[in-house]
C-alpha cells in the first residue's frame, strides 16, 4: 500500500467531558491582557436554536502584529515573551469565550487581516474551521480568496466586529445566519 | 549561583521531570494504584503521506474503569476511584510515537437515548503541522459488543474509516505481571507540502 493510500483516522466529537482535560492556565492569553497592546477577541457559541452553548472549546491561530505566522512552541507553559499566536478558550455557562491577543497583521501585504478559528463543542461530530476577518478596505477584501468567493449575504459571518477593547465574533453553528465554515483540500 | 539556589534548581528540574513523567502516566497521578486494567497505549502520529508527525501535542481525556468520569457533568452511579482523574498530556518524539500508561476504561451511560452505552473509549487530541490537521476523536478497543448500538462510532459511515478508530491488542507490548497493551496509529488529514524543521505554534 502506498503511503498516498492513507486513509485519515476520522473526528469524533469532543463530548462533554474535556473541561478538565483540554483547557490550562494561560490558555485563552497569548498575551497578558494587561500590556499596552493587548485586545479581547471574544463572543458567544450558538446553536441553531440560538441558544448558547456552554460547552464549546475554540482554538485561535493567527498572526502576530506584522503578519507573521508564528511557529515557535510554548503555548502549554507561556513564557510571556514568546507570541506563539495560539490558543484555547473554553466557552462560560452563557456560552461565552474571550481571548487575550495582539491585532494580527496581514500575512500578505495588502490582504486582510483575520484570526483562523476552529470549534469544538458537544454534538458537534467534527471540528469546525472558520476566520473572524477583521475590518479591511474593499481593496484588501476582494484580494482575499476566501471572501471573495463568499456570497455577500453570508460574509457577515465571517466579520470581526469592533468593540471596546478588541472585537466580538459570534459563532451560529447552524440555523438562520449559520456561521460560513471552511472546508480544506484533502481534509 | 549559591547552593540554595542550585538546590532550587535542581529540585526544580527533578519536580518537572515527575510532572511530565505524570502527565503520560495516569496510574501515579495519586497517592495509590487506581483500580483497574492497567495497559500501555502507545502508536504513531502520521501525516497523509505516511511521514511521522514529530514533536507535537497529543493530550488524553477518559472514564474511570467503572465507567466514571471526574467532571461534575457525570453524576452516574458508578464509583469515582481517587486514584484516577483520567487526564494525560505528552509530545510525539522524533518517530512521531506517543505513549501513556493508563487503566482501561470502562462503559459510559450517556442518556442518549434509552439504556444508551458509550462503547469504552480513550479522548484524543491531536496536532500536525499545519492547522488544518488538527483533529479531536476517539479510540476504541477490538470487538466492543456496543460498537453496533453506539451513534457516536456509527456516525462515520466509511467502514474502513471507521475501523481506524480501534485500537489493536498488541502482546509485545504487555508486560508480564504489570499490563496489557494496546497499538493505535492515527492518520492525520494529509498534506503533501514539504515540510521544514519548524512545527507549528501549536506545541506545547
Amino acid at each position: 500500500m502506498s503511503a498516498r493510500d492513507l486513509i485519515a483516522t476520522p473526528g469524533q466529537t469532543v463530548g462533554p467531558f474535556f473541561h478538565d482535560a483540554l483547557p490550562f492556565p494561560g490558555d485563552s492569553e497569548l498575551v497578558a491582557p494587561g500590556r499596552a497592546d493587548a485586545i479581547r477577541l471574544h463572543g458567544r457559541v450558538l446553536d441553531g436554536a440560538g441558544a448558547p452553548v456552554p460547552d464549546a472549546l475554540i482554538e485561535l491561530w493567527q498572526a502576530d502584529a506584522d503578519g507573521r505566522v508564528p511557529r515557535e512552541p510554548g503555548s502549554l507553559r507561556r513564557d510571556g515573551f514568546t507570541f506563539t499566536g495560539w490558543g484555547r478558550a473554553a466557552t462560560d455557562d452563557a456560552g461565552d469565550y474571550a481571548f487575550s491577543t495582539v491585532h494580527p497583521g496581514p500575512v500578505v501585504a495588502g490582504s486582510a487581516p483575520f484570526f483562523a478559528l476552529t470549534v469544538f463543542a458537544r454534538g458537534l461530530p467534527n471540528r469546525l474551521f472558520t476566520r473572524a476577518y477583521l475590518p479591511a478596505d474593499d481593496a484588501a477584501r476582494s484580494a482575499d480568496p476566501l471572501l471573495s468567493a463568499v456570497e455577500e449575504a453570508r460574509r457577515t459571518t465571517l466579520a470581526a466586529v469592533p468593540d471596546a477593547h478588541g472585537f466580538r465574533f459570534d459563532i451560529r453553528l447552524q440555523g438562520e445566519g449559520e456561521t460560513v465554515f471552511l472546508t480544506y483540500p484533502r481534509h | 549561583m549559591d547552593s540554595t539556589s542550585s538546590y532550587r534548581e535542581s529540585n526544580r528540574a527533578r519536580l518537572r521531570l515527575a510532572l511530565i513523567r505524570a502527565a503520560r502516566d495516569l496510574t501515579v497521578q495519586h497517592g495509590g494504584e487506581p483500580i483497574g486494567e492497567r495497559m500501555v497505549v502507545t502508536g504513531r502520529v502520521l501525516d497523509g503521506d505516511g511521514r511521522p508527525v514529530r514533536r507535537q501535542l497529543v493530550e488524553i481525556w477518559q472514564a474511570n474503569a467503572g465507567g466514571r468520569y471526574v467532571h461534575k457533568g457525570d453524576q452516574h452511579p458508578a464509583a469515582i476511584d481517587p486514584n484516577f482523574t483520567g487526564f494525560g498530556r505528552c509530545l510525539t518524539d522524533d518517530d512521531g510515537s506517543y505513549r501513556f500508561t493508563t487503566i482501561k476504561p470502562g462503559p459510559y451511560p450517556w442518556k442518549n437515548h434509552r439504556n444508551a452505552w458509550r462503547p469504552a473509549h480513550i479522548h484524543f487530541s491531536l496536532f500536525g503541522t499545519e492547522f488544518t490537521q488538527r483533529i479531536v476523536t476517539q479510540m476504541y478497543f477490538p470487538g466492543d459488543p456496543l460498537f453496533a448500538l453506539d451513534p457516536i462510532y456509527q456516525s462515520v459511515v466509511d467502514p474502513r474509516a471507521r475501523d481506524l478508530l480501534v485500537a489493536s491488542y498488541d502482546h509485545d507490548l504487555s508486560q508480564p505481571e504489570w499490563s496489557t497493551g494496546y497499538r493505535w496509529d492515527i492518520v492525520l488529514n494529509g498534506t503533501h507540502r514539504t515540510l521544514t524543521d519548524h512545527e507549528t505554534g501549536a506545541q506545547s
